[in-house]
C-alpha cells in the first residue's frame, strides 16, 4: 500500500460562523470582543473587500471559526463588498467556504431596519443567532424591547448585548457552542405575483447550478432584487439555464407591469412590521434625541462649516507636529542604522546597496508612516463617531459638481497629507467607478513630501535672506490650488469620459453619534498600517533598488566625485537621454537625473540636487540647512553660460511636482487597490504627461513674455 | 386632503407619508430597502448646508439622499393641527 492510500484521520471539523449585519450595527466591536487578536486581515482574492478571519473559542476550548463580513443593508448588492457578502453566504465563492452558521447583529435601537437584512439572512436556510446590541441605548430612545417573544418568533436565540462594555458576550460564546442550533421557525409567505417564478428558478438553481434546496430558494428570491447584478471577481456566475429563465420572467412581468423586487421587498417589511408590533414597545421620548441636537449645530448652514473646518485644522495640525517627533526619530534611526552597516562591512557593492539602496529607500517611505498612522487613526475616529457620514453630507453638493459624491471628501482631503491613506480610505465609496475616479485623482492633492521641493524651489526662486513671507505663503497657495483644480478637474473628465456611469447614489444611513471605542480605531489603524507596509513593502523596496542600481552603475574607470560618479551612472545617462525632452521645460539633464531619482519620493529630488550640484555642507535630513544647495543652484550654469536656476524654471519646477506621479509608494497602494497594473500606470501616464504640458506652456509663455 | 407631491418639494420639518414611486431603478430599490415604502411616515428634517442632499427620519433613523432621488418619490403631507 502506498501513502496516498491511506486515509488520513479525519480531523474535527471547526465550526464556521459568518458575522453579519448593517452598518453602524457595533459589528466590528463585537468582532473584536470574540477574537481578540486573533484574527487575520487580508483580501478576498481578486477584489479589494476586506477579509477578516478570526478564531473564538467555545465554552469547551474547542476552536471557532468567525468570518467578519463587511457591512451591508441588503443581500442585493451595489458594491464589490456587498457582493462579498452575498456570494460568501451563497457559497458562490471558490476562496472561502460557505459558512455554517450565522450570528446576526442588529442595532437594537432601529429593528425595523436591521431586521430586513436579517430577514434575507433566515432565507439562507443555516443556524443562526441574533444578536440585539446597543441595548443599552433603547430606553433612552423610548423603546422597550420584548426579547422572549422575538426569540418565541423567530425560533432563534435571540441575544441582548452591549458589545462595547462586553455584556453579552459570553451568553453569545455559549449560544455559539451549541451543537443543536435550531433553524428559524419564521415562515413568511412569498407574495402570490411572484411565488411561480420563485419555483421555477428554484428547480433550475438545483438541477443547473447544483444548489442545496434552501439555498436555492434564498438565491431565487435575491435574483429578483439583484437589478444589476453586482459582478465580483472570483465568484462562480449562474448558469445558461437560470440567467436565461431569470430574463424571461423579468421581460413578461415589464409587459405586465408587475414591479416584481417593490413586490418583494413590500412583503418583507410587512412581516417585519408585524414582528416588531408584537416585539417593540415605544413610549413616549423625553425630547428629541441628543444625535439630533448635536445635528442642529454640525450640519446647520452656518455652524456646520466651521465644525468642518476645525476638526480638519485639528488634523493638518496634529499631522505637521505630531508627526515631526517620530518622523526625526525614524530618520535618525534608518540613519543610524545606514552608518552601522557602513561600518561593519567592507566597503563595496553590497555595503552600498544596503545601505544606499535597501535602507534609505525603505527608510524614505517609513519616515511617512507616523503622518500615515495618524491620518489612519483620524479617519477611523471620524468613521466610529458617525461624523465621516456627516462630512459627506455637507459635501456631497460641491462634490457632485464634478460627478462625485460626498465619500470622495475625506479621501481626497486626507490626500493633502499623505495620498497613501487617502487611497485606502476610498474603500467606504460603494460605487466602484466613483472610487476609481477618486483613487486616481487623489496624488494630485499636494502632499506633505513635496513640501521640501516647493520649499527648495522657493528658496532658489527668490535670493536673498530676507524674502517678503507674504510671496513665499502665496506661492506656496498657488502650488496646493494648482493641485486641487487638478485633481476635481479630471474627476470631472473621467466621470465625463472614462468612467461614466449612472450618477452614484447618496442614499446614505447618518448614523447616531457614538463615543468611540479607541481599543477598536487603535486596532483598526494597526491592521490599515500593516496592511500597506507588507503590501506595498516590497514594491518599495524592488524600486528602491532599482533606483540605486540606475543611479551607481556603471560605476565610472578610476576615482571619482560622487557628482561625476552619478554623471557616469544609467540616470545620469538617463538624464541626457530626457534633456531633449525636458529642455523644452528649461530643464537639463542634471535635473533631469533628479526627476528620475525621486520617482522613489518626491522628497529625493532636495537630496539628489544636492549631491548632483554638489553642494558641499548639505546635511541632509528634515532639519538639513538648504542655503548651500541654494547656492550651488543659483551657481548652476547651462553650457552656453547661461543661468540654469532661473526664477521661470524653478516655478515651473514647482509646477512639475505638482502634477508629476512621483511616488513608488503611491504606485504600489494604487496598484493593490485596483488590482491591477493598468491603473497605476494609467495614472503614471496622465499625471506625467500633464506635468510635461503644463510646464511646457508656462515656460515658454514665461519665455515670450520676457522672464 | 393636501395634494401628494415630491419628496424634493416637501417644506422642511413637513411630515408626509410616502405614497408611491413613480419609476423603478437603483435608487427607488434601495429607497424601499432601506425602508422607505408605500405608507411609510417620514419627515424632512433638514437639508445639508447647499441645500442638497436631504435629511430624512424614517422608522426611526436618518437617511440621506438627493434631492434627484428624492424626486423619484411621492408623498402625502401629514396635516399638522
Amino acid at each position: 500500500m502506498t501513502e496516498s492510500g491511506s486515509i488520513p484521520p479525519n480531523p474535527v471539523r471547526t465550526p464556521v460562523y459568518a458575522l453579519v449585519g448593517n452598518p453602524n450595527s457595533g459589528k466590528s466591536t463585537l468582532f473584536n470582543a470574540l477574537t481578540g487578536l486573533k484574527q487575520k486581515v487580508g483580501n478576498y482574492p481578486g477584489v479589494t473587500v476586506e477579509k477578516k478571519v478570526g478564531t473564538t473559542f467555545s465554552q469547551h476550548g474547542r476552536p471557532i471559526t468567525v468570518i467578519d463580513l463587511p457591512g451591508t443593508y441588503s443581500l442585493a448588492a451595489r458594491s464589490p463588498d456587498e457582493g462579498v457578502v452575498r456570494d460568501v453566504l451563497l457559497g458562490r465563492r471558490a476562496d472561502t467556504a460557505q459558512p455554517d452558521r450565522l450570528v446576526c447583529i442588529v442595532d437594537a435601537t432601529n429593528l425595523e431596519r436591521n431586521l430586513y437584512l436579517v430577514h434575507q439572512l433566515l432565507d439562507l436556510g443555516r443556524p443562526a443567532i441574533l444578536v440585539l446590541n446597543m441595548m443599552d441605548l433603547t430606553a433612552a430612545s423610548g423603546l422597550n424591547l420584548r426579547v422572549a417573544r422575538l426569540e418565541h418568533e423567530l425560533g432563534i436565540p435571540v441575544i441582548p448585548c452591549e458589545a462595547v462594555n462586553g455584556r453579552g458576550i459570553l451568553e453569545l460564546r455559549l449560544a455559539m457552542s451549541r451543537a443543536d442550533l435550531p433553524l428559524s421557525r419564521h415562515r413568511w409567505d412569498i407574495p402570490p405575483a411572484i411565488a411561480p417564478a420563485v419555483a421555477e428558478l428554484q428547480a433550475s438553481l438545483i438541477e443547473n447550478d447544483r444548489k442545496q434546496p434552501l439555498i436555492a430558494r434564498a438565491e431565487a428570491l435575491l435574483l429578483l432584487t439583484d437589478q444589476d447584478p453586482v459582478r465580483v471577481a472570483g465568484s462562480t456566475p449562474l448558469s445558461e439555464p437560470t440567467a436565461a429563465m431569470l430574463e424571461g420572467w423579468k421581460r413578461r412581468w415589464q409587459g405586465e407591469g408587475v414591479d416584481w423586487s417593490g413586490v418583494l421587498v413590500n412583503s418583507r417589511y410587512e412581516a417585519i412590521g408585524r414582528l416588531c408590533a408584537e416585539v417593540v414597545q415605544r413610549a413616549a421620548r423625553a425630547g428629541p434625541a441628543i444625535s439630533d441636537r448635536i445635528d442642529a449645530v454640525v450640519v446647520h448652514p452656518v455652524w456646520g462649516w466651521l465644525v468642518l473646518g476645525a476638526i480638519m485644522t485639528a488634523l493638518f495640525l496634529s499631522i505637521f507636529t505630531l508627526a515631526e517627533y517620530p518622523m526625526d526619530a525614524i530618520d535618525a534611526g534608518f540613519a543610524a542604522a545606514g552608518g552601522w552597516v557602513k561600518h561593519a562591512m567592507a566597503p563595496g557593492d553590497l555595503r552600498d546597496l544596503l545601505t544606499d539602496g535597501a535602507i534609505a529607500g525603505v527608510g524614505g517611505v517609513v519616515t511617512f508612516l507616523p503622518q500615515i498612522l495618524i491620518l489612519f487613526f483620524f479617519i477611523g475616529l471620524l468613521e466610529s463617531t458617525g461624523y465621516m457620514a456627516r462630512a459627506a453630507f455637507i459635501m456631497d453638493r460641491l462634490m457632485s459638481r464634478v460627478g462625485l459624491n460626498g465619500k470622495s471628501f475625506i479621501p481626497l482631503l486626507s490626500s493633502y497629507a499623505c495620498a497613501i491613506p487617502g487611497i485606502m480610505a476610498t474603500r467606504t465609496i460603494e460605487d466602484p467607478k466613483d472610487r476609481l475616479t477618486t483613487i486616481l485623482v487623489a496624488p494630485l492633492m499636494s502632499c506633505s513630501a513635496r513640501l521640501p521641493v516647493y520649499l527648495l524651489m522657493i528658496a532658489a526662486l527668490l535670493p536673498g535672506d530676507r524674502v517678503p513671507v507674504g510671496t513665499k505663503v502665496g506661492l506656496m497657495l498657488l502650488m496646493y490650488a494648482l493641485g486641487t483644480g487638478g485633481a476635481f478637474g479630471f474627476a470631472w473628465l473621467f466621470k465625463k469620459s472614462l468612467l461614466k456611469g449612472a450618477p452614484p447614489l447618496m442614499i446614505m444611513e447618518l448614523p447616531p453619534y457614538r463615543l468611540p471605542r479607541m481599543k477598536d480605531v487603535l486596532l483598526q489603524m494597526l491592521e490599515r498600517a500593516s496592511l500597506f507596509l507588507r503590501k506595498a513593502g516590497t514594491v518599495i523596496l524592488g524600486i528602491s533598488i532599482v533606483l540605486w542600481f540606475l543611479t551607481t552603475y556603471p560605476k565610472p574607470s578610476g576615482p571619482a566625485t560622487p557628482e561625476q560618479q552619478v554623471a557616469h551612472s544609467f540616470a545620469g545617462t538617463a538624464g541626457h537621454v530626457l534633456e531633449p525632452v525636458i529642455k523644452p521645460l528649461g530643464f537639463d539633464w542634471r535635473i533631469g537625473i533628479g526627476l528620475v531619482s525621486s520617482f522613489a519620493a518626491r522628497e529625493v529630488f532636495v537630496s539628489s540636487m544636492a549631491v548632483i550640484f554638489s553642494a558641499d555642507n548639505y546635511e541632509g535630513g528634515k532639519h538639513g540647512d538648504i542655503t548651500p544647495i541654494r547656492q550651488s543652484l543659483a551657481a548652476a550654469r547651462w553650457p552656453d553660460g547661461a543661468r540654469l536656476f532661473t526664477p521661470l524654471v524653478c516655478l515651473t519646477l514647482m509646477i512639475y511636482y505638482v502634477f508629476a506621479m512621483q511616488c513608488v509608494s503611491t504606485v504600489a497602494v494604487v496598484k493593490r487597490e485596483t488590482n491591477s497594473w493598468r491603473w497605476p500606470l494609467f495614472q503614471i501616464a496622465y499625471m506625467t504627461g500633464t506635468a510635461w504640458l503644463v510646464c511646457l506652456v508656462v515656460y515658454q509663455a514665461g519665455r515670450a513674455l520676457g522672464f | 386632503m393636501s395634494s401628494t407631491l415630491k419628496l424634493s418639494q416637501l417644506a422642511i420639518g413637513r411630515r408626509a407619508v410616502v405614497r408611491g414611486f413613480p419609476g423603478q431603478g437603483p435608487a427607488v430599490l434601495r429607497l424601499r430597502e432601506m425602508g422607505v415604502l408605500p405608507g411609510t411616515a417620514i419627515t424632512l428634517v433638514r437639508t445639508a448646508p447647499l441645500g442638497d442632499p436631504l435629511e430624512i427620519q424614517v422608522r426611526g433613523y436618518s437617511l440621506t439622499l438627493r434631492k434627484s432621488e428624492a424626486e423619484h418619490v411621492l408623498v402625502d403631507p401629514v396635516e399638522e393641527s
